[in-house]
């Protein structure tokens, strides 16, 4: 499975919807998913790729990792896995 | 009902092992926090916290007394005999009848947890110490002052997370003003700096790496401390009679329920605990002049309290002080509030209001007097202190100078 596919089946069991309802436009506020369900997702991103996310709820926007939009994660998750893998 | 003044005070926190230290630093608005030193400490992501240095429970407890304190219980009972001693009471008779303690703490004995599931988990051992369930009971530190001093009256432990010192300084007040107890030890502490009690924390991703920085606009979370404070709550009769040195009077507390969330504060929640707290010690909002803040460096709680703040005292928010200690001993869980509550007796007695060390941007949604990074001259007669718990548990002490 890719890493796209599987991030989007990730943010799906968060948001309790199906994988082919999440969008890679789709922000987190669309899916309903709210700041517990992020840091929910974040720590199922983190085993399922063995990578750590520098992500602090106390400032969203400073990290370098784009929480925006599904398809913004999905880039930042795959920079990560090429860095610390690397 | 009668009236209920504070006749002692005591702690253990990272400003310090008694109270003159710990009132020193915050005078001076020195930062105890610092690296953490622990087993494992390389295998967290945040490693920083309010520690405890140069308490050394060797020398204090016997072996025996050691086997049953954990650190959480030995900070307890270190602030109890300062507190106690600073009162001059003795239990004896019927006063010993009657009083008892109440101690708030959110973990208890997590560091007794955290070493023997280490013990069975990662070396394999199959055997464990025999004391370490009454090591580790949330009420054990309660237990351990109410055998020390013969206190034989209504004593539990009550658990709020981070405002458990609050509930339980409440109670203690309502019983000796409602004329259950003539004198209540009452506080609470926290000793949750180990690998697992970190570990736990970082999960929720609203730990700073670097500092407590309450109502800056660059704050990044919360920081971690340990610690207790733990008071003597008397009768004023019963104190004035024996002549003693009142250091505040307690006039009056609320505790509310958001009801709304596991973790996000309530303004409306914060807000109907300071009204009420008002309201109980029948004080105008325009005659507090300081509150202790909870104050916890997160983006959520900082703005949240700056608004109910401003919600609550109308105009009269802009001229009345509001700080954050946690800046300089960090956040100790169950308590914090204990510790707290010595800022305001500081405020009230030496007319030295805390500052909010670590203060470096102002943010347009903490537009209060926060009091930055230095102590400030005042004569205030009255201070709140605040706690808001996660779970949405809030409680507040409003205290008056006498």
């Amino acid at each position: 499975m890719s890493v796209q596919d599987k991030v989007i089946e990730i943010v799906a069991e968060q948001a309790v919807l199906e994988p082919g309802d999440v969008h890679l436009d789709s922000t987190l506020e669309d899916l309903g998913i709210d700041s517990l369900g992020l840091v929910e997702s974040i720590f199922a991103i983190e085993e399922e790729f063995d990578i750590s996310v520098p992500f602090n709820a106390n400032e969203p926007t400073k990290s370098d990792f784009d929480i925006s939009t599904v398809r913004s994660i999905i880039a930042g998750i795959e920079t990560l896995i090429a860095d610390q893998k690397a | 009902m009668h009236r209920v003044v504070i006749t002692g005070a005591g702690t253990v926190n990272a400003l310090g092992h008694d109270v003159a230290d710990t009132l020193e630093a915050m005078r001076e608005g020195r930062c105890g926090i610092g690296a953490l030193d622990f087993q494992d400490v390389d295998r967290l992501s945040i490693k920083i916290g309010g520690q405890v240095r140069g308490f050394e429970a060797e020398g204090r407890y016997n072996r025996q007394q050691m086997s049953l304190y954990d650190r959480f219980t030995q900070f307890t009972l270190a602030a109890a005999k300062e507190a106690i001693a600073q009162s001059g009471l003795t239990f004896t008779g019927e006063r010993a009848a009657k009083s008892g303690v109440v101690l708030g703490t959110a973990g208890g004995g997590v560091s007794t947890w955290d070493a023997n599931y280490r013990s069975v988990y990662e070396e394999g051992k199959n055997r464990v110490h025999p004391f370490v369930v009454p090591k580790l009971m949330n009420n054990a530190a309660a237990s351990h002052v109410s055998m020390e001093y013969n206190l034989k009256g209504p004593s539990f432990t009550v658990s709020t997370a981070c405002a458990s010192s609050n509930h339980a300084m409440a109670q203690a007040f309502q019983m000796v003003r409602s004329g259950m107890a003539p004198a209540m030890v009452t506080g609470g502490s926290e000793s949750m700096l180990c690998f697992g009690g970190v570990k736990a924390w970082e999960g929720l991703r609203v730990m700073s790496k670097d500092a407590c920085r309450p109502f800056s606009a660059n704050r990044n979370g919360m920081v971690q401390g340990e610690g207790a404070g733990v008071f003597v709550f008397e009768e004023f009769e019963h104190a004035r009679a024996r002549g003693a040195d009142i250091l505040c009077e307690v006039v009056g507390f609320a505790m509310s329920s958001d009801a709304a969330d596991i973790v996000m504060p309530s303004k409306n929640g914060a807000a109907r605990a300071m009204e009420g707290a008002l309201a109980d010690a029948r004080i105008n909002a325009d005659q507090v002049g300081y509150i202790n803040a909870h104050g916890t460096g997160t983006a959520a709680n900082d703005k949240t309290e700056c608004a109910a703040v401003a919600d609550v005292f109308g105009p009269h928010a802009d001229k009345l002080m509001i700080s954050s200690t946690k800046s300089m001993h960090g956040h100790l869980i169950g308590g914090t509030g204990a510790v707290e509550l010595l800022a305001c007796i500081m405020a009230l007695r030496d007319g030295i209001i805390a500052p909010t060390i670590g203060y470096e941007e102002p943010d347009p949604e903490c537009a209060l007097d926060v009091v930055p990074n230095e102590a400030r001259e005042a004569k205030i007669d009255v201070a709140l202190s605040n706690a808001f718990a996660f779970g949405g548990m809030n409680a507040v002490i409003a205290t008056r100078r006498i």
